[in-house]
């Protein structure tokens, strides 16, 4: 299996981000995904910054590709994504990854093949076989689905399309066209002061009973808990999952990465320890921990 | 009453759906007895022979009939889910409502002439998302997620030639409908999967000495003091604590009231007009649709003079969820 970095969903500061990136450059990781795929008011990171990125990551050897937005609202939003449809179209090393069906739309009609990400809703083999048809030649399962569901799945994945599976980080679990970090700050979005580049892990939101129950990154909602499948990586091989996704997170990604690619290896890792999850892939509600 | 720009209707049983024909809906929507579609509630929904009775019902008084089957089937549930397209079609409704684009290609393949809308599940924001199902499924109409400004459906109506449908009234979501699994998340049962969103199965209410507690799957969603109303455990409604702060942290517990943007919606090209609420009451349903048939025929007369009749407001505030009424996403008081 291949080891892959998602697509970083919190708001860092330009020079951290780029950092992040260049250490990445040196570590065991197969792919990558750049861009911004939360919020479009972001932008310490220009197109320009992303694409020095993903040169220096491509003459690293890393597979680079671009995420789109999952929600797109506006014409300058759609317009975002056509750079980056255009920026992988123009160096054949990189590729996009698809989060909502009009990126999928104009990525088909330029005949541009792509990656169909987790926000697609991609639940069944028939709808993966249309995405095959429109370019996709890979897919990321939606992280709500589990072991059953790519048992299903398998029998009807296309020829030349692999499967990838997010199996580390806090859970991407919606998107509104609201942003939650600026009501905490009771700032109206348009004018927000980009208050989540002060939170790069996002905000932890508790019950009123202090239990740690979401994390609030701007527009999206992730778990609290991380979703860890460790000793799930057997399984996902033998369910025919090419390759695993680790989602950024602030610190300790060096040796995340170098965990699971020692467990790749079939070598003995050590894994960092964390309030983990992983209800999702045994079929349970996703925070709950099931002894695998 | 035939008029170009349509009401569209909820009703969760035949009593839901009488009370929409009877009471000035153009359109009413429904949804079969199972996880196909996004009301999966106990109690509620068609059987073959309600649906059966309900479409004759609607059909002989000049009102169309659509049902949703707007879940997301898997691998080994995918029979049920044409099953039930194919079930629809037979019926003779006159418009499924799909969000899975393997279930659409299954419907226009197989059901050519039967009208395709994508339903609000499908995520659908922007007028290439909606033209991509129009030219691969031959979708007639687009329901909006409620995430968009008016400008924002109004760019998408100019760009697309799907019609598009909005919701005007009822319960929010303040997330991209299709993309949320919260419910997923804390309960195990997600709307795009089984069709119910914090199901009652996992609610538990708690009298404590400090107040009622309400809970999902054991997560404290809220806790009412004396003399506060005990809402349901909607988890995206409740109270948290973000940085020392306990607030609705995400959304609270208003819904959605377009009623002064109707001559907007009809001038920039809105062909319908959704009523949430399947789950509600036949009473809901009566009410609801008999304010919006006169705010609709009194603005299809003279959209210029149009204003909202202090009357209107009254009875559909009755039957609001919640404490207040809001314009959702079209005007954004939050941005």
């Amino acid at each position: 299996m291949k080891l892959a970095l998602g697509p970083l969903l919190y708001y860092w500061p330009r020079q951290r981000t780029m950092d992040f990136y260049a250490a990445m450059a040196e570590q065991p990781v197969d792919v990558i995904y750049l861009g911004e795929a939360v919020c479009s008011r972001r932008h310490e990171m220009r197109l320009d910054d992303w694409l020095e990125v993903a040169a220096v990551l491509a003459d690293a050897g890393k597979e680079v590709a671009f995420s789109t937005l999952p929600l797109i609202e506006s014409e300058s939003d759609l317009k975002a994504v056509r750079r980056l449809m255009d920026a992988a179209r123009d160096d054949m090393r990189l590729t996009v990854e698809a989060n909502e069906m009009g990126a999928v739309r104009q990525l088909a009609a330029r005949g541009q093949k792509f990656v169909a990400g987790p926000t697609l809703n991609l639940f069944n083999g028939h709808t993966l076989r249309l995405m095959a048809d429109c370019g996709a030649t890979r897919w990321v399962m939606p992280p709500e689905l589990g072991r059953v569901a790519l048992a299903g799945i398998r029998k009807e994945i296309p020829a030349g399309v692999e499967t990838e599976v997010f199996v580390h980080g806090r859970l991407p679990l919606a998107y509104s066209a609201r942003c939650f970090t600026a009501r905490r700050y009771r700032l109206q979005k348009d004018n927000c002061e980009f208050r989540c580049i002060e939170f790069p892990d996002g905000m932890a939101l508790k019950t009123r009973e202090g239990e740690a129950f979401l994390t609030i990154n701007g527009i999206q909602t992730q778990s609290a808990k991380l979703y860890h499948l460790e000793r799930e990586l057997p399984e996902l091989a033998g369910a025919g999952a090419g390759l695993i996704r680790l989602s950024p997170q602030s610190e300790g990604m060096i040796e995340l990465v170098g965990a699971y690619r020692a467990l790749l290896d079939g070598q003995p890792a050590s894994m960092p320890a964390g309030d983990y999850c992983n209800g999702f892939w045994h079929e349970r509600p996703g925070l709950e921990w099931v002894n695998p | 009453m035939s008029s170009t720009f349509e009401l569209v209707c909820p009703a969760g049983g035949l009593p839901a759906l009488k009370a929409a024909v009877d009471n000035g809906a153009d359109c009413v929507y429904t949804g079969f007895r199972d996880a196909t579609n996004a009301r999966n509630f106990t109690g509620l929904n068609f059987d073959e022979a309600s649906l059966k009775q309900g479409i004759d019902y609607a059909h002989r008084r000049g009102v169309k009939v659509f049902i949703a089957l707007n879940t997301y089937p898997q691998s080994d549930n995918w029979p049920h889910w044409t099953a039930a397209v194919d079930k629809a079609a037979a019926f003779g409704v006159d418009a499924i409502i799909l969000a899975d684009p393997g279930l659409m290609e299954y419907a226009h393949r197989n059901h050519p002439q039967l009208r395709l809308h994508l339903s609000v599940q499908g995520s659908a924001t922007n007028y290439e998302a909606i033209n991509f199902y129009r030219e691969r499924f031959n979708i007639q109409r687009a329901v909006l997620p409620r995430v968009l400004s008016l400008a924002q459906v109004e760019h998408v109506v100019k760009n697309t030639p799907v019609e598009i449908e909005v919701f005007g009234f009822g319960g929010l979501c303040v997330m991209v409908e299709g993309r949320c699994a919260l419910s997923a998340y804390a309960t195990g049962t997600s709307p795009n999967c089984q069709g119910a969103c914090s199901p009652g199965k996992a609610v538990r209410y708690e009298e404590t000495s400090t107040g009622m507690e309400t809970r999902l799957n054991g997560i404290l969603i809220d806790k009412f003091g004396a003399g506060e109303r005990a809402g349901y455990p909607t988890l995206c409604k409740g109270r948290f604590e973000v940085d020392d702060e306990t607030y609705y942290a995400i959304e609270e517990p208003t819904s959605l009231n377009t009623l002064e943007l109707l001559p907007e919606l009809l001038r920039m090209g809105i062909k319908a007009i959704k009523i949430e609420g399947r789950q509600r009451s036949p009473a809901y349903v009566t009410q609801v649709t008999k304010v919006w048939r006169q705010a609709i025929d009194s603005c299809l007369r003279d959209p210029a003079r149009f204003a909202v009749a202090p009357a209107w407001m009254a009875e559909l505030n009755k039957v609001s969820e919640g404490q207040s009424a809001t314009l959702g996403a079209y005007n954004r008081p939050w941005k």
